[in-house]
């Protein structure tokens, strides 16, 4: 790793601050991708600017139907959230699924959607939930925050502060992890609010997370698995490399997405 | 240079650190505690894993100065009485390992997870928990026996069992 320099920030503002004194800066939340990113120098930002103790950044909260989780939230608090898990089990389960236990330990929400990595979990959940990104300057919907391959809406100085989203009907999550990264190789998360349905799937588009529109097109005037017998996933646009080629990974979102209607469809709640 | 302070295996510490420099390796060269391993660059072998306040982490992904404030359990804090752990004795027990690189990891991971399991553990559990603890030698299979037979032993699982 190439020298830097460590700052602890307290407060958001602190942390802008100091975002600002620095040269080539980065703000470091859990590190489960900075850090490793570092160790192989493909990163050597000249500052860090810690995230994680934060305290208004930490916790989820929930009134009514809303549900707000703090950017430096680990996967394992969202895990263990039983108020969550009653409103909202699909980012429950998510959650606990990401990666190992030593990285959900440390990893955070705000940490994972500011990289962006086209195969990480939580995207796909935001853009089907219709979430909110909050940062330390505004407030952008999932839609316009995810903009490509490791890129997002967020100005360089920028904090996401927390995620806020309601709680749809129904939802479910289904991924087919590389077994040996843990990373998706097709993650399709499905939510369901009233007729409306949104389909978003992860590790396989080329330039990032994707809404699957013709899956929540007949999956709004039928919901059931066998209604996406039909559909063709077009391999154009999607990632191709050692682990699946394009052709392969269309059929995993496929898969991925029937699987995901299957759970909610054989759900009692 | 960082100034780390940490509360390691029950006993203040303090120390000046690079702020490059990983918790292992404040672990092992400014503390001498070598119990703790490094296996791999990569964030992937888990032989390095450590309880940092109470939850397992890899020390090879965390700076020494991002842990500063914390408290960290290493592998010569698990059974402070100088005594073997309960999971020390299943491992020993169970012959769930060979040549012990990446045993201290497993160790620690595995009190992770019997701790966040209180109604027990199942086979599956245990392996699907282990994803970040890699072992060459043994094919994983003793571990996974010995990791059961400790949460047993430690009285998990009465629970389901009632």
């Amino acid at each position: 790793m190439y020298e830097t320099q460590y700052h602890r920030a307290t407060s958001v503002e602190g942390a802008a601050r100091l975002m600002g004194e620095a040269e080539d800066g980065k703000f470091l939340a859990g590190g489960m991708t900075l850090i490793p990113t570092m160790k192989q120098r493909l990163a050597s930002p000249s500052d860090l600017v810690d995230l994680r103790r934060i305290e208004a950044l930490k916790g989820v909260k929930i009134s009514g139907r809303t549900v707000r989780i703090g950017a430096v939230t680990s996967h394992y608090d969202v895990s263990i959230n039983e108020e969550l898990a009653k409103l909202c089990p699909a980012i429950v389960s998510l959650a606990g699924h990401i990666g190992d236990p030593q990285v959900r330990n440390m990893g955070t929400i705000g940490g994972s959607i500011a990289n962006n990595d086209p195969a990480a979990d939580y995207p796909s959940a935001l853009l089907a939930l219709e979430a909110t990104i909050i940062t330390n300057r505004r407030s952008i919907p999932a839609s316009e925050y995810f903009v490509g391959l490791f890129e997002t809406a967020l100005g360089s100085d920028e904090i996401v502060t927390a995620v806020e989203f309601t709680a749809p009907d129904k939802a479910a999550y289904k991924k087919f992890p590389n077994p040996a990264s843990l990373y998706a190789m097709a993650g399709v998360f499905v939510a369901k609010s009233g007729d409306k349905v949104r389909v978003a799937v992860t590790g396989a588009g080329e330039n990032g997370v994707f809404r699957l529109e013709d899956a929540e097109t007949a999956l709004a005037t039928n919901f059931s698995p066998s209604a996406l017998d039909g559909l063709a996933v077009d391999p154009d646009g999607l990632l191709s490399d050692m682990h699946a080629s394009a052709e392969y990974r269309a059929n995993l979102v496929k898969v991925m997405a029937k699987r995901a209607v299957a759970e909610i469809a054989n759900r009692p709640m | 240079m960082a100034k780390v302070e940490l509360v390691v295996n029950g006993r203040a510490v303090t120390g000046e650190a690079e702020d490059r420099t990983l918790l292992v390796h404040f672990l092992r060269e400014n503390l001498g505690l070598t119990g703790t391993h490094v296996g791999c660059d990569t964030s992937q072998c888990g032989a390095c894993v450590v309880h940092v306040d109470g939850r397992a982490v890899k020390s090879c992904t965390m700076l020494a100065a991002q842990a500063s404030g914390s408290t960290v359990t290493t592998i010569e804090g698990l059974s402070p009485n100088g005594e073997l752990h309960p999971l020390q004795a299943a491992f020993r027990e169970n012959h769930a390992l060979q040549c012990g690189f990446c045993t201290p990891g497993m160790l620690m991971s595995s009190a992770d997870m019997i701790r966040r399991h209180p109604e027990g553990l199942d086979e599956a559990t245990v392996r699907l928990e282990l994803e970040g603890n890699i072992c060459r030698c043994t094919g994983y299979h003793n571990i996974v026996k010995a990791v059961l037979d400790a949460s047993a032993k430690m009285g998990k699982g009465a629970v389901k069992a009632a």
